[in-house]
């Protein structure tokens, strides 16, 4: 058993540091405030090549495993939560998809500018009435023989607004149930898509959240992605891989605030001593401190087994649940350390606690992950420590 | 146009320093290392000629295994070559002299060195390699421009600059104001990807002596407490700073 | 057997760095029991190196701009016709450029940034600062022939009349086609390098059109003006004027900081500094624990109030 990163590993690390720092940390306040898109730091993002980094080289990504995109995200959470999701929505949603599954002309058309981060994706499954579950998709994608006919309205959707190219799931044959979903490739040009406004969020407030409305959109059958009927599988399979960008998300948030309270407690006096020399304090460093390396541990195991290619399913589950969920105690608790400080946006951690509670409910619940962990489960797949 | 980049393998800004060993080693726990930085305004120059005028631009570190992930990154950086002197940098002239035999081996038209290191802060590596290998020589380098075989450097001095002409080979002591912090290179992926395929070469030292060695180090004494004077008794401050610390 | 000093002036004069070198170098020669030599180059007033106890300056007439290369030739041939087995240097830019050069040509260990007089003379051992004055070391050179850089303002001037033999002294030349261009030299204001005080300025000011602020602090006390980081980065002054760990160090006996912080990187290069006073209106800036004095207020308040109150002090103390 080997923790080592490698050199390349750390390298990756260092450079996504050096960007939060150098290039994300100024103006981070703002953006959050005024919802402001990043949108000159995800263009240098695209010549770093972080929003291809695990998209082959052949279609002008990076080449990277799931580990580098996972110390990379974690890093560029620790500054700015919204740029992560930018990142993380691009990647593991749209680019992942289109690669695994799409077909060669896809692959030139969508999949290369979109690796160079010359165009951004997004992913259109969520439903005003339809969110975690997939299954019940009320956008449909009538077959006219040349073409599909797309209606409905996708909510909540990352990157919405700036995306020029999308993953859209809609229902073909309703009488099929799931196995009558599809996913296509739709362009945000096209006659029949509408963006809605932007989302006023509680957190993640710089990445662009919106509805789209699609009004007899002709989508041509050459952007439909793998077999008809294949639709629903595949935004399992890309919710598997999402969930471990979001983990690493959470795991930033979490670490971003420990490092902030870490430095604080021992700038800030009270009593007559730095306040990481109070125990109440101290214990509560102790805590996050602990409580985020069993995160780490979970996150970049679940990378791991992703680039070992073996199954990760439940593996990603459980490190987005607990990442999640230690993102959002100890964001809460950071807010607690800094005190009055703390409340005000200068200090940033009121900014990761608000962005720290989207980690419990996008790209599946807290509540969806127990499930699929509990199904893992009954299906014995736990038995064992691997 | 070849360039040599000597890299210096430094604590990061920010590092905590102490010591251990009874105070005669560095204490490198949990102590990150970075490109000193005036090598890295260097480094992001030379670039700069690689792009303009294809000037090949190879980086090399007198410095044990470790300085190798500091190299690594001036190769993600765009660097072609690294070589490592594998040796344990003892003083300055030492550094200098096993540079100098490397550039006995291969020619460059022009060296960059960091003005100083932020560690041992000597300042004195450019100078030697420049009187060693018979280069002219410039240091608190904020400008440069290179034409055919005639370079044009700005120094900065105390209270002002100068413009100096020379022809090259050349050797410059680099500081910031040669490029802008802001001018300073992330490695992208694909650049970590290949420094992995470039060659890094490691010579093994030829130089045996030691002119300077570190006894002993020592942390400033801890200072006391700031004395706070109300803002709306400035008097005050004017008297301590003359009564006082007797200062004005 | 002599200790050699290279004593810098400017116009003719001699520099005070110069003579707190001259004091140094004194120091260093009564350990030694032996002699001190300074040379000179293009100075009008070599008799004042006396008064700082040089028995003996080697006067060199040199025409041209400053050039690294002769200069160090200069130094270099000095020290070999005095057999001179010590030889110490400021650590002004000049300095710093040449001296190098004369450490490979002598073959001299050589120990820049040092802190004061040596520690013993036998082994020669002497305390400088290392980590960007975050540390000390004490170093020991081993070499026959031996250079120090010292720190400006780390030894202080001390007299020790003594009556100095001046000597001509033309060394063979050697010659470089290294050519100085254009000088672009500022006459009026004081450096950085040569302050007494420095006034510096961070982003706390808010913005580069209330730098009278510091200028005018700057004006009433003689002083030269700095700034921080963020602020060159900004943009707002000139790199010229950036101190701190990648900026310039920063060694006066008064160091007042107005808006600034007080990150690490900027502590680290005022460090030398023997006086430092704050203010800032936030009194959590890290800067309070560096500092020996400290105003909490805000700077567009203080620092009028406190060009105002130098003036009367300087009337009454004129």
């Amino acid at each position: 058993m080997d923790f080592k990163l490698s050199e390349e590993h750390k390298a990756v690390q260092q450079a996504a540091r050096e960007f939060a720092k150098t290039r994300l940390l100024e103006g981070v306040i703002e953006r959050d405030s005024k919802m402001i898109h990043p949108s000159e730091q995800v263009a240098e993002m695209g010549a770093l090549g972080f929003m291809g980094i695990m998209t082959s080289e052949k279609y002008g990504g990076s080449g990277m495993d799931a580990l580098s995109y996972v110390l990379a995200l974690e890093e560029i959470s620790k500054i700015d939560a919204s740029a992560a999701v930018i990142m993380s929505a691009h990647n593991s949603l749209a680019l992942w998809a289109i690669e695994a599954y799409g077909s060669d002309t896809q692959k030139e058309t969508y999949l290369t500018p979109l690796a160079q981060g010359k165009n951004i994706g997004c992913f259109c499954l969520s439903e005003p009435e339809a969110g975690s579950d997939a299954s019940m998709q009320r956008t449909t994608a009538e077959d006219k023989g040349d073409f599909y006919l797309l209606n409905g309205v996708k909510n909540w959707i990352t990157n919405g607004g700036k995306a020029d190219y999308q993953l859209v799931i809609a229902q073909t044959d309703p009488d099929k149930k799931h196995r009558g979903i599809n996913a296509f490739i739709v362009e945000k040009n096209w006659e029949g898509v509408t963006v809605g406004p932007k989302e006023d969020k509680l957190g993640i407030r710089s990445s662009d959240t919106h509805s789209i409305n699609y009004t007899d959109v002709k989508v041509p059958k050459q952007n439909r992605i793998g077999a008809d009927g294949f639709g629903f599988k595949l935004a399992m399979q890309i919710l598997e891989g999402g969930r471990i960008g979001i983990a690493a998300q959470a795991l930033g948030i979490a670490a971003g605030a420990y490092e902030l309270s870490a430095n604080y407690s021992t700038i800030r006096s009270s009593f007559g001593k730095p306040i990481a020399d109070h125990q109440a304090i101290a214990f509560k460093l102790a805590e996050m401190a602990m409580d985020i390396e069993a995160a780490r541990m979970l996150v970049y195991r679940a990378a791991y087994l992703k680039d070992s290619g073996e199954p990760y399913g439940y593996a990603s589950a459980m490190a987005k649940l607990k990442a999640s969920d230690v993102a959002m105690k100890h964001t809460v608790e950071a807010v607690q350390i800094h005190g009055g400080n703390g409340y005000v946006k200068e200090y940033h951690v009121e900014r990761l606690m608000r962005d720290a509670k989207i980690t419990q409910i996008y790209e599946g619940t807290s509540e969806i992950h127990k499930i699929i962990i509990a199904r893992n489960i009954r299906r014995g797949e736990l038995a064992l420590p691997i | 146009m070849k360039i040599l980049v000597c890299i210096s393998h430094v604590p990061d800004t920010t590092s905590k320093i102490n010591f251990v060993e009874n105070d005669t080693q560095f204490d490198t726990q949990g102590v990150q290392y970075i490109i000193n930085p005036n090598d890295e305004f260097g480094l992001t120059r030379a670039m700069w000629f690689k792009e303009k005028s294809g000037a090949s631009v190879d980086v090399i570190s007198v410095g044990t295994a470790e300085t190798e992930a500091t190299l690594r990154k001036a190769l993600a950086i765009g660097a072609d070559n690294a070589i490592r002197v594998n040796a344990t940098a003892r003083d300055a002239q030492q550094v200098a002299k096993e540079i100098d035999a490397v550039m006995q081996e291969n020619s460059y038209d022009l060296v960059i060195a960091g003005r100083e290191s932020i560690d041992y802060n000597g300042g004195m590596v450019p100078g030697m390699i420049a009187a060693l290998t018979g280069m002219n020589y410039l240091n608190n380098c904020i400008g440069l421009e290179i034409e055919g075989n005639q370079a044009t450097a700005i120094r900065e001095m105390d209270g002002g600059k100068e413009t100096i002409t020379s022809p090259l080979p050349l050797v410059i002591g680099a500081q910031k104001g040669l490029v802008e912090e802001s001018d300073l290179r992330i490695p992208n992926m694909r650049g970590i990807m290949m420094a992995r395929k470039k060659p890094l070469t490691v010579v093994e030292p030829t130089q045996e002596g030691q002119q300077v060695q570190t006894v002993s180090f020592e942390k400033p004494a801890p200072k006391g407490a700031v004395k706070l004077v109300d803002p709306e008794n400035i008097d005050e401050l004017i008297s301590l700073l003359h009564n006082e610390a007797k200062v004005i | 057997m002599s200790v050699l000093v290279y004593a810098e002036s400017e116009n003719g004069q001699l520099k005070k760095i110069a003579l707190e070198l001259a004091s140094f170098g004194k120091a260093i020669a009564d350990q030694l029991n032996t002699n001190l030599v300074a040379v000179t180059i293009n100075c009008d007033n070599n008799d004042l190196l006396g008064t700082y106890g040089v028995n003996e300056v080697l006067a060199t007439s040199y025409q041209g701009d400053f050039n690294a290369q002769q200069y160090a030739a200069i130094l270099s041939e000095a020290a070999k016709s005095k057999e001179a087995q010590t030889i110490a240097v400021s650590s002004s830019a000049d300095s710093r450029f040449l001296a190098p050069l004369v450490a490979v040509a002598l073959d001299a260990g050589y120990v820049t940034n040092v802190v004061g007089a040596p520690i013993s003379s036998n082994p020669f051992q002497v305390k400088r600062s290392v980590f960007t004055n975050k540390a000390f070391s004490v170093s020991e050179i081993t070499t026959q022939a031996k250079m120090v850089g010292l720190s400006k303002n780390a030894f202080g001037v001390h007299e020790n009349p003594t009556t100095a033999t001046i000597t001509n002294f033309s060394p063979a030349g050697v010659t470089s086609d290294m050519k100085v261009t254009t000088l672009d030299k500022a006459t009026d204001t004081v450096t950085i390098a040569d302050a007494e005080i420095v006034v510096s300025g961070g982003r706390g000011l808010k913005g580069p059109e209330n730098w009278h602020l510091i200028e005018d602090l700057a004006n009433t006390l003689g002083a030269a003006t700095a700034c921080s980081k963020p602020v060159s980065d900004m943009g707002w002054r000139p790199h010229s004027e950036h101190v701190g760990q990648t900026g310039k160090p920063v060694a006066s006996n008064l160091y007042i900081a107005i808006g600034v912080s007080g990150a690490i990187q900027h502590l680290a290069g005022i460090n030398s500094s023997k006086v430092k006073v704050v203010i800032n209106n936030d009194p959590e800036a890290p800067f309070f624990k560096a500092a020996d004095y400290g105003v909490v207020g805000d700077a567009f308040e203080v620092v009028p109030k406190m060009i105002e109150k130098l003036k009367s002090f300087q009337a009454e103390n004129a």
